[in-house]
């Protein structure tokens, strides 16, 4: 995209010849990684809920499915918004919403077992992941150091604020010129 | 050269760009000696502004030396003066530049096609600020070519430091076209909602012009701490409200004069729900600006007064209480600051020792750091206030 925009510009613009250090870090392009993951996951889960839940052996769940789907696009959403933390943090939450019912399909007589197991086991991963980006992202984006006092010799004015009030009250604007006159229509 | 330059959505990289050229005889090249992140740039490092292009140079706040001049300069600038670019490129011979809306220059905006379809009337060209306003490569950077340069610049003695003349470019006229723009009585209160760069300089210019109170609204302790020192009386809105204290402080009337010094990105909180309706709205692309600050300023302000914008909106604000405004018979005053009308005046200031505008600088950082200084910055880590480059 740089090179294209780069032949769009004027002769005399400057262009890119080399990129730097981003003002991303690793946890921002993680929560990016992880909310395009979401969205594509949320998709999946409103588009083909059968699938899920066939593969699965839990038919019939397929609303939840769905629901679960719309609950991914909100996550990942929010994680590639500039509140990323609050996306990531979500996807956690939905994380263990994910095992808590997916544990349900560990039933006796369910055929599909072994994929319900794979299936955990993979959500244990990205649990993991997500608490690890949203942490990461909690402290690169935490305020810190502030305090009343920090800039309380500040003013601004080299003579003391006393001095400096109303010390530009005869301050007039410049007045425009008058707008140009029409000209005269003469008859 | 190194310069900082815009990739996308909180994608900032200090980039090895080709130099800039004269493109026209009158242009200029300056050698930046120091540059500033400004509280706008944030918003086009939000990416709320549309028309950036991957590529495109930041910045708008920036000085330092002429080393080139084409041949249309007229000797107005030679090679050697120091001067500080404003943010609003003026060719200076326009109708709206004679009357000194430089801000509104009908002819410095190269992409006049572009505007007068999206604004339906092109505005002034400005530094790194979207192709909406030309597209022009921003002054974060080693040098920055300076369009209409015989009239863009304000010339600056040898005898003041870059710290105390750099903010003549954009933040100080910009606090004291918001504060001039209000009619000041001495009899006033002036309500300012953000003590951030723009805010901290309206402050000190509504004392300056003589304002009876100056009440400063915010929720940071560093910034409010300085507000204070700069002569204001300070509500810390995450502890109390606001509408309470400035009907206190006036007697239940309101304030005279209130000044909008946030611009589209009000502060989302629980505890005022339109910010976060704002914030969904925003997120799905169904609002532009979070408008907040006007909301409150539209139902706070004493009946007949003046409402000043000089936070800068983007695009479309919902549920703004027009009845609230037109009943109360509330003046609206708002736009992109005409710089040059209003810098001869204020280095005369700066220069008898009245202001000294430096007071802001909170963090000084190589051209290079300026990728993490953006994330600094924005995330009001370590108690920054105002940043600035030296290339």
């Amino acid at each position: 995209m740089t090179y294209l925009s780069n032949i769009t510009r004027p002769k005399g613009d400057p262009k890119v010849l080399q990129s730097g250090r981003s003002s991303l870090g690793p946890s921002d392009q993680l929560s990016r990684a992880l909310g395009w993951f979401s969205i594509a996951l949320g998709v999946t889960e409103l588009v083909a809920p059968r699938r899920i839940t066939q593969a699965l052996g839990m038919e019939g769940n397929e609303g939840l499915v769905r629901a679960y789907g719309a609950r991914e696009i909100g996550s990942g959403l929010l994680s590639l918004s500039l509140d990323k933390n609050v996306g990531l943090w979500s996807r956690v939450a939905g994380d263990a919403l994910d095992i808590a019912t997916v544990a349900t399909a560990l039933r006796p007589g369910n055929r599909k077992v072994g994929n319900v197991l794979l299936t955990l086991g993979l959500l244990a991963g990205t649990t993991a992941i997500d608490v690890l980006g949203a942490q990461a992202v909690t402290v690169r984006h935490k305020r810190t150091g502030g305090t009343r006092a920090q800039y309380s010799d500040r003013s601004g004015f080299p003579q003391g604020v006393a001095k400096a009030r109303g010390a530009a009250r005869d301050f007039r604007p410049q007045q425009p010129p008058a707008a140009p006159r029409l000209a005269q229509v003469s008859g | 050269m190194k310069a900082l330059v815009w990739h996308g959505k909180e994608d900032i990289r200090c980039d090895t760009v080709s130099d800039p050229q004269i493109e026209d005889p009158r242009d200029a090249i300056v050698k930046v000696t120091s540059c500033a992140i400004c509280g706008s740039d944030l918003h086009l490092f939000h990416n709320f502004i549309p028309a950036m292009l991957p590529g495109d140079i930041m910045g708008h706040e920036m000085m330092g030396e002429v080393v080139e001049v084409g041949s249309g300069v007229d000797g107005k600038l030679k090679k050697g003066d120091r001067i500080v670019v404003p943010f609003t490129i003026i060719c200076g011979e326009c109708d709206q530049c004679k009357r000194g809306n430089f801000s509104v220059c009908e002819r410095s905006n190269r992409r006049k096609n572009l505007a007068d379809k999206v604004f339906g009337h092109t505005t002034a060209g400005l530094f790194g600020y979207t192709h909406l306003t030309g597209g022009y490569p921003g002054g974060q950077a080693e040098y920055v070519r300076v369009p209409f340069a015989d009239a863009t610049h304000i010339k600056v003695p040898d005898g003041l430091s870059d710290e105390q003349v750099l903010f003549l470019g954009d933040i100080f006229p910009t606090g004291w076209q918001a504060a001039v723009q209000c009619d000041i009585e001495p009899t006033d209160t002036v309500a300012i909602w953000g003590c951030g760069p723009v805010g901290q300089m309206t402050i000190r210019s509504a004392v300056l012009l003589g304002a009876k109170q100056v009440v400063a609204i915010d929720r940071l302790p560093e910034r409010l701490g300085m507000a204070e020192a700069g002569g204001a009386i300070t509500i810390n809105f995450d502890e109390e409200s606001v509408v309470e204290r400035l009907n206190e402080l006036t007697g239940g009337k309101g304030p005279d004069k209130c000044i909008d010094c946030i611009g589209l990105e009000s502060h989302v909180t629980a505890s005022k729900p339109d910010t976060v309706y704002d914030r969904m709205k925003q997120m799905m692309m169904l609002e532009s600006d979070r408008p907040h600050v006007l909301r409150e300023m539209i139902y706070v302000c004493r009946p007949a007064g003046v409402i000043s914008i000089p936070g800068v909106y983007g695009g479309l604000v919902d549920k703004i209480p027009w009845g609230q405004a037109m009943n109360k018979g509330l003046t609206f005053r708002m736009g992109q600051t005409h710089v040059n009308r209003w810098t001869d005046d204020l280095l005369r200031r700066i220069e008898q020792g009245q202001i000294d505008p430096s007071f802001v600088i909170t963090h000084t950082a190589r051209l290079e750091d300026g990728p993490e200084m953006y994330k600094v910055f924005r995330d009001k880590q370590d108690g920054c206030v105002k940043v600035v480059l030296k290339p």
